[in-house]
């Protein structure tokens, strides 16, 4: 914090300015350490809630009498929970996997190429971004159902992903202004094809956009309530943990600690994965908040 | 923009190059147009298939009365009437996303920016509190609602229990039609780790040379934080507004999960799930798309309010990309 000027050693100014910096610096981690209980509290009393009793999960007890992992088991062990746990990774893996695949060359040429036309697909990019999927959903139920007779999967999910992803093809193009176009057109003069050149070129230095894109996708397909709901919920063999879960609390019906348990295994992959890529994902949503 | 160039680059290539040039030149443009295509062909089919044809669909089927069953039959307007009219779930759903767009996005963006602003002042250990406060953000919609309608639970909850240990009042939270959208706007707070990076971001960027020189003029905490930090970041408080309120025209998970579970009516076996527990205060524009196409099989008054969602996003989201900078920026 500021420190008054002070020309000899410790006048009474420069302690006074030392004093208010420490209590500054006591104001400040405080209110974190508040801001941080708010935030980490509720992730501790589920988990804690997770490991009671079923009894003692009805009571307003906040720390388990006796520690039951085997509620954990019990979870996994109810009817369906792996073949959820398999379909969301299904769902997430390859629609990621698909998002990224299509979304890279728009995204190029979005952002490297000039063509008439260019910002108006820009305009619709971000249109398609912001456009609540309720809005298109009964033409596409109808579709997906009775012209292509897939309800009760989750195709109906996976395969538009092999058609480029709003958010990711935006967040790729911001991306990719980042990198100066002096590369690409070095690439282009020694000769290079576009399709090498974003390959060869562009692709490695684009890998921290390319990572974020990838966990966005990954996150939204886990996370993904509404979709599963329209075209999963007439067969349950075909649900994703998201979907299941809400109904893990109707077969359980008083039973929180078996319900808490679940949601802290929907909810663990999702953390973990943010441990280890932490930086890409934080570095993506401030792309998408600023300008590139 | 690229547009402004091309015409004057076909004015100027007759005259200046021979014929063989110009076919040259010709040949050329088209293979660069072919290439656009080729990069942009997945989205170009996505486009058409999963936006252009169903929306158009959309606005076809707001004039049939189609059950999904019988073929479709012309309506005229009558499905139009009829959720403005009479469907009695409508103008709830309005009032709630309306309320939800005012004090959640508000209640949001504040916070995200005292998040924020404390984050950036926080010196010892500030990778660990910046993990904290984001990690929320994460938590799965469904896990995190059915983690919060526990923690709220009037009779068990250790919400309640914390509050009536220091003499507050416990409210019923989920349960009670006055207290599930502040419920709601609590879990929506908890998750504001979106905002906070924007904002420390924004705030990072605010050059040091004005405080110092604010400072100088002896201006007060508050006359920096206004005339100085808030002109600097006013865009991104912007964005987070509008992103915020297209947010709240689409909130669905949330309020549909805690219904459920708070009612205790999951809508299986024979029980009839009846959305917007309590007593409509939780209902939402999107639910009524679900509710009036899947549970009622009037696909036509479906379309009708999926209609007034688009309207809806739409506008705010041509506010966003008229701003100057904003969510576009460089590049054009």
């Amino acid at each position: 914090m500021t420190t008054a000027t002070a020309p000899h050693g410790a006048s009474p100014a420069e302690k006074r300015a030392r004093r208010r910096s420490l209590l500054h610096w006591i104001a400040v981690h405080s209110l974190g350490i508040a801001a941080a209980l708010f935030f980490v509290l509720p992730f501790v009393f589920v988990l804690l809630t997770s490991l009671m009793s079923d009894d003692q999960a009805l009571t307003r007890d906040l720390t388990p009498n006796s520690w039951h992992w085997d509620n954990y088991v019990k979870v996994f062990e109810t009817p369906g929970f792996l073949t959820w746990w398999k379909n969301s990774l299904l769902y997430a893996g390859l629609g990621t996997a698909l998002v990224v695949v299509s979304s890279i060359p728009v995204a190029y040429a979005l952002a490297k190429f000039r063509f008439r036309g260019r910002h108006l697909s820009l305009l619709l990019v971000i249109s398609m971004m912001m456009l609540p999927p309720q809005v298109v959903i009964i033409p596409m139920y109808l579709f997906w159902a009775k012209q292509m007779d897939l309800s009760g999967t989750l195709w109906p999910l996976i395969i538009p992903m092999a058609f480029g992803d709003a958010f990711a093809i935006f967040l790729l193009r911001q991306f990719l202004l980042t990198i100066p176009d002096e590369y690409v057109e070095a690439a282009r003069i020694d000769g290079c094809g576009e399709l090498r050149t974003l390959i060869r070129v562009v692709l490695p230095m684009a890998k921290p956009g390319i990572a974020a894109v990838a966990l966005f996708q990954f996150f939204y397909c886990w996370n993904d309530y509404f979709g599963p709901q329209i075209y999963a919920s007439e067969n349950a063999t075909a649900w994703t943990l998201s979907y299941g879960l809400e109904s893990f609390k109707g077969a359980h019906h008083t039973d929180w600690n078996l319900t808490m348990a679940a949601t802290v295994l929907v909810m663990a992959p999702v953390i973990l994965v943010f441990f280890f890529a932490q930086k890409a994902f934080v570095e993506g949503v401030t792309l998408t908040g600023v300008k590139g | 923009m690229s547009t402004d160039t091309l015409p004057a680059k076909e004015a100027a290539a007759p005259a200046a190059s021979s014929p063989g040039g110009r076919n040259t030149l010709r040949s050329k443009r088209r293979r660069n147009a072919l290439r656009t295509l080729a990069f942009m062909s997945p989205w170009l089919i996505g486009f058409g298939v999963f936006f252009a044809y169903p929306l158009v669909s959309t606005l076809y089927f707001s004039f049939m009365k189609y059950d999904g069953l019988n073929p479709p039959t012309w309506r005229g307007v009558d499905n139009w009437t009829y959720v403005f009219g009479e469907f009695p779930q409508f103008w709830p759903a309005l009032r709630n996303t309306l309320w939800l767009a005012v004090v959640m996005v508000a209640c949001r963006v504040l916070f995200g920016l005292g998040v924020g602003m404390l984050i950036t002042k926080i010196k010892t250990a500030a990778g660990v509190f910046r993990t904290l406060f984001y990690l929320p953000y994460l938590a799965p919609p469904v896990a995190a609602t059915l983690a919060f309608v526990f923690l709220l639970n009037p009779g068990t909850g250790p919400v309640n229990a914390l509050l009536e240990a220091v003499g507050l009042p416990a409210p019923s939270w989920f349960n009670d039609a006055s207290w599930s959208k502040p419920a709601l706007t609590v879990l929506a707070v908890w998750g504001v780790g979106d905002l906070m990076v924007i904002f420390m971001a924004a705030l990072l960027d605010v050059p040091k040379e004005q405080y110092e020189a604010a400072e100088l003029d002896g201006a007060s905490a508050w006359q920096r934080f206004r005339y100085v930090t808030l002109p600097n970041i006013s865009p991104i408080v912007l964005f987070a507004v509008v992103t915020g309120i297209i947010g709240a025209m689409q909130y669905y998970t949330q309020p549909i999960v805690a219904a459920k579970v708070a009612s205790g009516k999951m809508g299986g076996s024979g029980e009839v799930f009846v959305p917007g527990y309590p007593d409509e205060s939780t209902l939402t524009l999107p639910q009524l798309v679900y509710s009036l196409g899947f549970s009622q099989f009037n696909y036509g008054a479906a379309c009708v309010v999926a209609l007034v969602l688009f309207a809806f996003s739409m506008a705010f989201t041509a506010l966003l990309m008229r701003r100057r900078g904003g969510l576009i920026g460089s590049g054009d």
